[in-house]
């Protein structure tokens, strides 16, 4: 019977950049800057790294395909390095290697990076994907977006609940709300100006209900992590080791899309991954027992849903707790202390890795203005594609032996 | 006993009021002042000749068993490919048995539809074929401040030919041909080039309908009093009439031209009225229809008891009084591709269409066929290899399934503004169908804030996307939500 990742690997050095419309700078110059602070972070030489992951998913309109870009960037001495893409997870992804790579022994140091340059397109928004699912289908589906494959969430949770869409709006506002006070703290974030729910519900229209500030910015950005077993952590002297305790992957099979049984108001993908990871972590009671997340909040929707298929609020009840702060940087558990992707927007490769970034940094008590308070356990989720076909990653960080 | 088994037709959706288009182009052409009164019905912009085609088509046969369907004459002269039988999309829709299956386009002319209703005759009567669908379908663009604007509608309609059970019974026909050039559109042109009206109203219509007519009757032996309904064309609502009163057709007889409700709908348009006209009929009738084109076909039918027994999934008639005003003209523009507007970086791409994929999955994109699980009979879209029901997947255990003529509901959905339409917001959702299975689909022919979490739907053929480059046209299935139920 496997164990679990928990306490087998230890991160030993995060690096993140400023994300933001970094016009000037390309993907190889957001590695550097990232990998920069990371390594020194971890205080070992570039040598040292003997395998690396990079996660990447717009490769197109970004550094193309293969990992030798980032091997390039890096001059990373002829080691084994992967790229690696599962939509919106990318970065757990990396990560995920990385972490599996040291656990299994197959390495003492592995390093995981992301990287996503998304603004040398010419327009707003994600690049366009009407090719990105496949070609057959690419023959077929709606001509779709991302806002819009989110949106139709709100209609299917409040149709199941019998709310006004109105009211599920309200609850989207103050989720936004939070992570802009949130984003406001923090200088690596890309939007720092705190909104009112009075702006969030009289934005423009993105697709219905969604409006402007239900959305998240789109960004450039990269964020790595170098990680080791913690026996060598310690051995390099390193106190305050903080260590994986959980690490979790789950797609959809299609029963969203194409059986009947979906109500169309949750993600089966979270509700199993994220119990998979409590019990990988030991965590019995996760509303008791999580300190803090980072949940993918691509639109505000997502993240309100999301509450309830971590089981952390009851099904039905994560309006109420929005509405309530729970989930406020004062609250039961605070969520996307750092702004989230609501203000750092979402360079698809780098966001799972910049979660996880904020959670090191809290439980290092490194977070300055936006520091919570004995910070036990860290979730980071993210959720790849779209309500009814998805990819959930979830990481949970701690620290060593608590 | 050879003649028409089943009819059916379509109009789209919207209509346009003529005074919608005066208000807008009398400025630059005031003639068309002449023809104020009335509305045209305008394909959505996501329709076309073939997507009308199968909707006309699925009308028809709604009741037919589509099996024993072994021949498939498609007429228009708006066909989206010059080379690839359109009819051939048509019965890909329809999922028609391809083993036996006879299939052509009639194009070129107006009376295009009448001479594929006389092929499909021919055939039956000769016992070559057991049944012949006749879909005629056009949807012509104009430009702008144009009578061709004024007088031009978009439809659709469809006849089902055969030796049994027929609800009109072919009595006969005649045909002429000559080359009246009222007016032409030139190979690689885009519009319709006409001729001075008063000449193709007299010398035209005027005279060569009538000679037909009369020649027809003449070698048939019969009289315009033996017939209950006069069918042909003609968007000079005045000539149409005097046409009448020349052959001594009494306007109770006659059918209507469909000039204030629907516009002439070019080949499908003797075929529309034939349509309506046998909604109405009664066994006994005699019904003489012809079409008009570079000459004239005549064609008469007696209808019997059986006529009594059969009903349309619509009808024309209904699919006439189902209509949504659309009052936006220059929206109508750039529906049809009269005006340039900017649909940004994002609506530039265009990925090319598969016809290696198309080929492997003609059943599921064209025909909206997915699987039927033997094992666990779950209903699923799109078919795959293992069956969807997490407490089966089975592989490989599986009967073709249609969803074409399925109703579903809404289970979730969106209006999108950022994904690039003509026709912006983009609504789609998931549709979950009575009996099962579900579909993730574009939605067309609804306005958002009309559609709601539990609305019924159906489901319409629609053109996908249109490849300006390479030219080709892809079609898939749309939900379509019943605002009124």
């Amino acid at each position: 019977m496997a164990s679990g990742i928990r306490d087998k690997v230890a991160i030993l050095g995060m690096g993140c950049t400023r994300f933001g419309e970094r016009w000037n700078d390309s993907a190889e110059d957001l590695l550097v800057e990232a990998f920069q602070e990371c390594i020194e972070d971890a205080g070992i030489d570039k040598g040292e790294i003997q395998a690396a992951w990079l996660g990447v998913c717009f490769d197109e309109v970004n550094i193309g395909k293969s990992a030798l870009a980032a091997s390039t960037a890096l001059r990373l001495p002829n080691i084994a390095v992967t790229r690696v893409e599962n939509f919106c997870a990318s970065g757990t992804e990396s990560f995920r290697g990385a972490v599996y790579a040291v656990a299994s022994g197959a390495c003492d140091i592995a390093l995981a990076m992301g990287v996503e340059k998304l603004k040398d397109i010419g327009y707003g928004g994600l690049p366009e994907f009407s090719t990105a699912l496949g070609i057959t289908n690419s023959m077929w589906f709606p001509n779709m977006t991302a806002p819009g494959g989110f949106a139709m969430l709100a209609t299917g949770y409040a149709a199941k609940y019998g709310l006004d869409i109105q009211e599920v709006k309200k609850a989207m506002a103050h989720v936004s709300v939070k992570s802009h006070a949130n984003g406001a703290l923090n200088p690596k974030a890309h939007l720092r100006r705190p909104v009112t729910e009075e702006q969030v519900l009289m934005a423009p229209m993105i697709a219905f209900p969604l409006g402007l500030f239900d959305c998240c910015g789109v960004s450039d950005g990269a964020a790595c992590a170098i990680v080791t077993t913690p026996e060598i952590a310690k051995a390099m002297g390193k106190k305050d080791i903080v260590t994986v305790k959980a690490l979790q992957l789950a797609l959809s099979n299609g029963t969203e899309i194409a059986y009947s049984d979906w109500d169309g108001a949750h993600f089966i993908t979270t509700t199993k991954a994220s119990a998979e990871a409590y019990r990988e972590a030991g965590i019995k009671n996760p509303r008791e027992e999580i300190s803090m997340m980072e949940v993918h909040d691509c639109f505000s929707i997502t993240e309100l849903v999301t509450m309830e298929d971590l089981h952390i609020s009851e099904r039905g009840k994560a309006p109420k707790d929005v509405l309530d702060g729970f989930f406020d940087r004062d609250g039961g558990i605070p969520c996307q202390i750092d702004g989230g992707l609501k203000c750092f927007g979402h360079p698809i490769g780098a966001s799972g890795l910049r979660m996880l970034y904020e959670m090191y940094l809290q439980l290092l008590e490194r977070a300055g203005q936006r520091q919570i308070q004995n910070p036990r356990y860290g979730l980071t989720h993210n959720l790849g594609g779209f309500p009814m076909f998805n990819i959930c990653s979830i990481a949970i960080v701690g620290r060593y032996g608590d | 006993m050879v003649g028409i088994q089943a009819y059916g037709g379509y109009v789209p959706r919207y209509r346009i009021s003529r005074m919608t288009i005066i208000q807008n182009m009398a400025w630059y052409f005031p003639v068309i002042m002449a023809v104020a009164g009335g509305e045209k019905a305008i394909a959505n912009w996501d329709e076309d000749a073939v997507s009308m085609a199968v909707e006309a088509a699925y009308d028809c046969l709604a009741a037919r068993d589509r099996k024993r369907v072994d021949g498939l004459f498609l007429a228009s002269t708006t066909l989206p490919f010059a080379d690839r039988l359109n009819a051939g999309i048509v019965a890909a829709a329809l999922n028609l048995v391809e083993d036996g299956l006879s299939a052509a386009d009639y194009t070129a002319c107006q009376k295009a539809g009448t001479t594929a209703c006389l092929a499909a005759l021919d055939a039956v009567s000769s016992g070559s074929k057991s049944g012949v669908l006749v879909v005629a379908s056009d949807q012509r663009r104009t430009k702008m401040a144009t009578m061709f604007e004024m007088f031009y509608g978009d439809g659709a309609a469809a006849l089902l030919f055969g030796r049994d059970d027929v609800i009109a019974e072919f009595i006969g026909a005649y045909s002429m041909n000559c080359d009246f050039v009222d007016h032409y559109k030139g190979y690689g042109k885009e519009f319709d080039y006409g001729w001075e009206e008063r000449w193709v109203r007299d010398e035209g219509y005027g005279r060569i309908i009538p000679q037909a007519v009369n020649a027809f009757l003449a070698k048939h032996s019969m009289k315009i009093a033996d017939f209950a309904k006069v069918v042909y064309p003609c968007y000079f609502t005045g000539t149409h009439r005097a046409i009448a009163k020349e052959l001594g057709i009494d306007q109770s007889h006659l059918q209507d031209n469909l000039h204030n409700t629907c516009g002439d709908t070019g080949a499908a348009h003797p075929i529309l009225m034939l349509a309506q006209a046998l909604e109405g009929a009664k066994p006994g009738d005699r019904i003489l229809v012809a079409g008009f084109g570079q000459g004239c076909d005549v064609l008469a039918f007696a209808v019997t008891e059986n006529i009594t027994k059969f009903r349309p999934a619509q009808g024309v008639t209904a699919s006439l009084a189902s209509r949504v005003e659309f009052t936006n003209y220059l929206k109508f523009t750039k529906f049809r591709d009269l005006i340039t507007a900017d649909l940004g970086i994002r609506g530039e791409a265009n990925p090319n269409a598969s016809l290696t994929v198309l080929w492997r999955k003609r059943k599921m994109i064209l025909g909206l066929t997915g699987h039927l699980c033997t094992k666990c009979g779950t209903p699923q879209f799109p078919p795959m290899p293992m069956c969807v029901n997490p407490n089966c997947q089975a592989v490989g255990s599986f009967e073709d399934y249609e969803f074409a003529g399925r109703r579903g509901r809404v289970e979730m959905f969106t209006g999108d503004l950022l994904s690039p339409s003509v026709d912006p917001p983009a609504v789609y959702g998931l549709v979950s169908f009575d009996g099962g299975g579900k579909i993730f689909v574009d939605f067309t022919d609804c306005d958002l804030n009309q559609v709601k979490v539990g609305m019924p739907v159906k489901m319409a053929f629609r053109r996908r996307t249109r490849d300006q480059m390479r030219g080709f046209t892809g079609y898939f299935w749309k939900a379509v939500p019943q605002v009124q139920g």
